[in-house]
């Protein structure tokens, strides 16, 4: 990792995270090979690639859940505001709380709604008292779309509630800690059509308020909801840009060949 | 790519008859094989059902007369029995003594010779009656008709049983109103005796709890604890594989090896550097039966919480990482709480074990003669299982049903320790 130099480049360039020459390893074997990217505050921004191209790997480098493998490793630099996150000046577990995290497969703790969303407040001490932490719930129920439907039914298990239901849920979970950026790791793939819609709906919702990044196997979900796009291959970044632009005019020809579907 | 060569042709096959002879024979064959697989699986369900039946019929049918007393009236001419005693002694603590120092037991035997070679009374009967003067002292003035146990020999004439004689008393003291059954609550106050009469469990029943008590307060918290290091935060490689194994085989151990363990750590004596110290502990001990215990049943908790630990889905424990929760955090909120129906099920399991064992204890000297109830951790005790082993060993025959009366509480407690654990297991069952 880098020596202690405060005010990095990222910071002065105004990006809110930034990668440079990354590398991650599983044992032996390189799943990322010197990614460099920069995620910024008003844009979402969508990883793309075929399966097993490292996009979702290179996504939990961002808030450290690579750490809970043993075998993986990470080299290079990430950047959160300027602070390396991988320095031990940075705590894990407050940087995941900046950087939350939105699964693939929705889940919910098989507690109810209400204790859902409050649990991330409560252990981070973010409420002075229960109706801080009532608002606080109500706030991220509100902003993830979801209080409408459960605002009669907030002690009812959170298991129980459908598919987009719960993913929404688990938004409003990751609101709930005031992140400064959330991660989504394919959020919609597990979801119906129209509980997708919702969700995109809701990351348009979003944007401009976290630093979304979200990755996705749907390359219309990625033009639809993002303005950056990085495609990404065997490992690699091959092309990072503009949405409208990877879509329109790739410059890279493996980006060209995946998106009019030659291969992925 | 590599060269490809050209695609073999496929020879053409003969279509199949599906219909035929040889087929039809073949779906016969099918289903006689499954008729005979479940006649197979009935017969084994009703053998297992007939010995279990066997079981408990043989136990109710002996053991329920255990549950039963039979009193006799002693009609007792205190003045004429000609006991010197002094009775501003009788409310003193001294009371005891002043009486069995003035020949009441042997009064009181005389009293309940019935004429034949057995007496009506049991061997304790003095004692009742002791109790009744301390309760009373002015009976001692006139004639008293006191109600006390009867003896075994007057016990099984009253079933029908035994000898001509006694059966003849049975009939003539019942008939004039001198003989009464009822339940036996002194089988549930009463400790362990020389006369089948006058025992009862609760001596081995208090050592049991106090000793199951020790073994969980040991056994749980470390072996959850354990289990939970060993899963959640040990890394994974050779020295965790060995480990693994090892707690796998100690839960084979034979338990009286674990017996001998406990002998020699808790009661042995130490040499260290020519001092000798110990025994740490005294013997016959609910305490030093709960250790012993607790080590025997650790392997299995250990085993049983890694297993439901292993349960909880990933996911959880990635939604609760996600949001900032530190490992502890994720361990007691999440895993813990999800994991515990599994790990109470084991434990109550193992614990069930542990309140049926016997040869560990005999080791380390809970098969001693205990008549008082034990009233600490330290002092000597017994424990259910033990004393059935103690009583089964008796000559005498009214300790048969005692035995099986024992038995019989004993298995409620199982029962009722394994219906505990399914209760639990579906009250904390979630889904996800």
């Amino acid at each position: 990792m880098t020596d202690a130099t405060p005010l990095s480049t990222a910071t002065a360039t105004g990006h809110k995270m930034s990668a440079r020459g990354v590398n991650v390893f599983y044992g032996d074997k390189q799943a990322i090979r010197d990614v460099s990217i920069d995620v910024d505050m008003d844009h979402v921004t969508a990883f793309i690639g075929p399966s097993g191209c490292g996009k979702s790997t290179f996504l939990r480098t961002l808030n450290r859940m690579n750490d809970t493998i043993a075998s993986a490793r990470v080299t290079g630099d990430i950047m959160l505001d300027g602070e390396d996150i991988y320095s031990s000046a940075m705590d894990v577990v407050q940087l995941r709380a900046r950087v939350g995290m939105v699964f693939q497969k929705p889940n919910p703790f098989p507690k109810s709604i209400y204790e859902n969303v409050a649990y991330g407040p409560r252990i981070h001490g973010l409420a002075a008292s229960k109706v801080a932490l009532d608002g606080i719930v109500e706030g991220s129920l509100r902003r993830a779309g979801l209080w409408d439907e459960v605002k009669d039914r907030l002690s009812d298990s959170g298991t129980a509630l459908s598919g987009g239901q719960q993913q929404r849920l688990c938004i409003a979970r990751a609101i709930a800690v005031d992140p400064e950026v959330i991660l989504m790791d394919e959020p919609c793939s597990a979801l119906d059509p129209i509980a997708t819609a919702k969700i995109e709906e809701l990351i348009h919702e979003l944007r401009g308020r976290y630093a979304i990044v979200i990755v996705t196997h749907n390359m219309q979900q990625a033009a639809r909801v993002s303005q950056k796009t990085a495609f990404f291959h065997l490992g690699q970044l091959v092309e990072y840009g503009d949405t409208d632009n990877i879509f329109t005019a790739p410059k890279q020809e493996r980006t060209k060949d995946y998106i009019t579907g030659r291969y992925g | 790519m590599s060269k490809r060569a050209a695609p073999a042709p496929v020879p053409e096959r003969t279509p199949t008859d599906w219909k035929g002879a040889a087929m039809q024979k073949r779906i016969r064959r099918r289903y006689a094989a499954e008729r005979r697989f479940k006649l197979f699986g009935m017969l084994a369900v009703i053998l297992s059902a007939a010995f279990l039946a066997f079981l408990i019929a043989t136990m109710v049918a002996n053991g329920a007369r255990g549950f039963t007393r039979s009193e006799v009236a002693l009609d007792l001419d205190f003045p004429k029995m000609g006991l010197a005693v002094d009775r501003t002694h009788l409310s003193t603590p001294g009371a005891d003594l002043a009486l069995s120092g003035a020949g009441l037991q042997d009064k009181v035997e005389i009293a309940a010779e019935s004429g034949g070679d057995h007496s009506l009374a049991a061997n304790s009967a003095w004692i009742t009656v002791r109790d009744a003067i301390k309760a009373d002292p002015s009976i001692l003035g006139g004639k008293r008709t006191i109600w006390v146990p009867a003896s075994t020999a007057l016990e099984m004439g009253a079933r029908g049983e035994g000898t001509a004689a006694a059966q003849a008393d049975a009939s003539r003291l019942r008939s004039a109103g001198k003989l009464r059954t009822g339940f036996n609550w002194g089988f549930f106050t009463a400790s362990n005796s020389n006369d089948p009469v006058a025992v009862g469990i609760w001596g081995a029943l208090k050592g049991s709890l106090l000793t199951m008590l020790v073994t969980f307060l040991i056994a749980f918290p470390v072996g959850v604890l354990a289990a939970i290091y060993l899963e959640e935060y040990a890394p994974k490689n050779r020295w965790t594989d060995l480990i693994e194994v090892s707690i796998n085989n100690l839960a084979a151990v034979p338990s009286i090896i674990f017996g001998l363990l406990g002998l020699a750590v808790f009661l042995g004596t130490w040499q260290i550097g020519g001092h000798s110290f110990g025994p740490l502990l005294p013997r016959s001990a609910a305490v030093v039966g709960g250790l012993t215990l607790a080590l025997m049943i650790m392997p299995v908790i250990v085993i049983a919480s890694r297993n439901a630990i292993k349960g909880v889905p990933p996911s959880i424990r990635d939604a609760a990482l996600g949001i900032g929760a530190s490992r502890i955090q994720v361990v007691f909120h999440h895993v813990l709480p999800l994991a515990m129906p599994g790990i109470l099920t084991g434990t109550i399991i193992g614990m069930a074990r542990a309140l049926g064992e016997t040869a560990p204890l005999l080791l380390i000297g809970m098969r001693a003669f205990i008549v008082t109830a034990p009233q600490g951790f330290t002092d000597p005790a017994t424990v259910l299982p033990v004393q059935i082993f103690l009583w089964s060993d008796e000559v005498s025959r009214g300790f048969v049903e005692k035995t099986s009366a024992a038995i019989i509480v004993l298995l409620v407690f199982l029962l009722a320790m394994n219906g505990l654990a399914i209760y639990l297991r579906n009250k904390f069952e979630t889904r996800w």
